[in-house]
């Protein structure tokens, strides 16, 4: 294959990776934002939606039906033990940032050696619910992964208008600019913060979801994932939705050409240089709170 | 405090001639990861940064050590100085660039770092070789004191350099935290605004407090890598950044034998956990939720509230 339609395959292939990250990372910019607390198991949210996602196709048997029962059933298993984890640990340690970083990896740990001891070391494929091939004039190309490319689109759209059009939305926004003033104007701050954390968890189980039939489920599959988001808030600017998403489309890209032309393992690095870049520039980040 | 500290080592020295073989070495690997603890806890308990990214400054002194001896053949006295500098090194670089952000965004910008450096040490595994790792103790020559030679495989000569290390560590650490700059640090942890406020530069302070921990850190990797014999990427691994952020933790934040007493009390505990389940991880994890929830304070934290307030 020549150049022009090797860096065709890259983009197309950095494209699908761009969405997939989008959804992760938007919600783990969206805890950040509002909570003020970094995420650290976020990627096992996503880990747990794939492990879900197989174990729903393994008991229902056909591919569509095993798909839409993972679609319902991954995001509120995963959902639940969000609230669960919010209500009995996070609230206790009242969202102090560096004692929720330390609770959320050991929840990293917790939920990774979990799925080993149930599930097993072994990575297990899924069948795509839909099947069929884009001919291209050089290459023929997955249909699904257009498949999970819009339907994360989809996923962000919704997002974004919850945050942007409802009245959630709008506690969100106000616990974000100022907690002790939405909280005098009657916003229920612990709700709100029950919710967001739900919701970014339910949106990195998805994104499991959706991309167990091109990468297969494995305990560690997480950690990838939740650094290359981690790279997007970063560079985007942390709690600014708009600058993730933009950073998110930067760094799939240049994670799809790097992984195509050189190895998957330099295109992290790659990205961390990225960052290293950004920081100089702009400490805050791209988008980021000005803040001294 | 003087007394205390000194009688801590002098009971390890005399640790060595009651130690059963097994316990023996354990406690001189114990002593060695102190010293990283120690470093760990200079920059989260006296500067009040939390860094999730410290296995990279492990991996630089270990590396940087390693590597020479491996493949030119050096001696073990160089390359600890190698190892060491690899540290400084890299934790000044990288200070220079992460210290422009600030709370969540420095522990963020650390955990990526250290993994970069981590997939570095996999990528680059035609010069590290990765996952797979390698010896060193067929191409280290003795070392020559005083006309006797050595060997680093004599349990002995283990124990003494890694006693060595940790009191080298936990007399610079001790001497930091009773210096003015110590102060300084700790005025930076409770209020940084108002250390700048009164004229202190607190970003070069706190770059100085960065390059102090990561060089310790680096002392522990290149005395692991000289001592123990093996080199590989599992030590740069996120989970050896986890580490000393749960043994200082569990040990007392900001108190300077808390990282010796949680290195050894968490060292023993997943030594026998491991026994039992491969899924060791799970109790690595609890402890972390445990310690945040019901025991902030850590062992020597608490001790010092009820009983001894005069612990450093």
């Amino acid at each position: 294959m020549s150049f022009g339609p090797h860096l065709f395959l890259a983009l197309l292939e950095g494209t699908v990776t761009a969405f997939v990250l989008a959804l992760m990372a938007l919600g783990l910019s969206l805890v950040f934002g509002v909570m003020r607390i970094v995420n650290v198991a976020h990627g096992e949210f996503y880990m747990l939606g794939a492990v879900l996602a197989w174990a729903c196709a393994d008991a229902v048997g056909t591919p569509v039906a095993g798909f839409v029962v993972a679609m319902l059933v991954a995001p509120l298993a995963v959902g639940g033990l969000a609230l669960a984890a919010d209500r009995w640990i996070l609230r206790r340690i009242d969202y102090h940032p560096e004692s929720t970083i330390v609770a959320t990896i050991g929840m990293l740990y917790m939920l990774q050696q979990a799925v080993l001891m149930l599930y097993g070391p072994d990575a297990r494929p899924v069948a795509p619910p839909v099947y069929f091939v884009v001919q291209f004039p050089w290459f023929g190309y997955s249909g699904y992964k257009l498949v999970v490319a819009a339907a994360s689109g989809l996923l962000v759209l919704a997002t974004w208008m919850l945050v942007t059009r409802t009245r959630l939305g709008l506690y969100m926004r106000a616990a974000q600019q100022d907690l002790e003033m939405a909280q005098a104007y009657g916003v229920p701050a612990r709700r709100v913060y029950a919710l967001v954390f739900l919701l970014g968890a339910m949106l990195a189980a998805a994104a499991g979801v959706l991309i167990v039939p091109i990468e297969q489920a494995h305990y560690l599959m997480g950690l990838d994932p939740l650094l290359l988001s981690f790279i997007v808030v970063i560079i985007g600017g942390l709690g600014s939705l708009r600058g993730t998403l933009v950073a998110a489309f930067a760094v799939g890209l240049s994670d799809g050409i790097v992984s195509v032309f050189f190895s998957p393992t330099l295109a992290k690095i790659v990205a961390t240089l990225l960052v290293a870049a950004v920081l100089v520039v702009r400490p805050g980040g791209l988008f980021g709170e000005e803040r001294a | 405090m003087l007394a205390l500290h000194l009688g801590v080592l002098a009971a390890l020295f005399a640790l060595q001639f009651v130690l059963p073989a097994y316990h023996h070495t354990n406690v001189a690997r114990i002593m060695v990861l102190s010293a990283y603890a120690l470093g760990y806890n200079i920059l989260l308990g006296y500067t009040g940064l939390m860094s999730l990214g410290h296995a990279m400054f492990f991996a630089a002194g270990m590396y940087g050590a390693g590597l020479p001896v491996y493949y030119l053949g050096v001696g073990a006295p160089a390359a600890f100085g190698i190892g060491l500098a690899s540290g400084l090194a890299l934790a000044l670089a990288f200070g220079l660039m992460a210290l422009r952000t600030s709370g969540p965004s420095f522990l963020i910008v650390s955990l990526m770092f250290g993994q970069a450096l981590f997939l570095a040490s996999l990528y680059f595994n035609d010069v590290t070789l990765g996952d797979q790792g390698f010896i060193v103790s067929e191409k280290l020559a003795p070392l020559e004191l005083a006309g006797a030679s050595l060997g680093f495989h004599q349990p002995a000569v283990k124990y003494n350099l890694a006693l060595a290390i940790f009191a080298a560590s936990l007399a610079a650490a001790l001497a930091l935290r009773l210096s003015a700059l110590g102060r300084v640090l700790v005025g930076i942890r409770e209020n940084e605004e108002r250390t700048r406020l009164l004229g202190y530069n607190s970003f070069l302070y706190k770059l100085g407090s960065l390059a102090v921990s990561g060089t310790l850190a680096a002392a522990a990797g290149a005395g692991y890598a000289l001592l123990f014999s093996y080199v590989g990427s599992t030590f740069a691994s996120i989970l050896f950044s986890i580490y000393p952020l749960l043994w200082v933790l569990l040990g007392g934040v900001g108190t300077i034998l808390g990282p010796l007493v949680g290195t050894a009390l968490m060292f023993y505990l997943v030594d026998t956990v491991s026994g039992v389940t491969s899924a060791y991880l799970l109790f690595v994890g609890a402890a972390l939720i445990a310690l945040v929830l019901w025991f902030p304070l850590g062992i020597l934290g608490a001790v010092r509230k009820r009983w001894l307030p005069w612990l450093p």
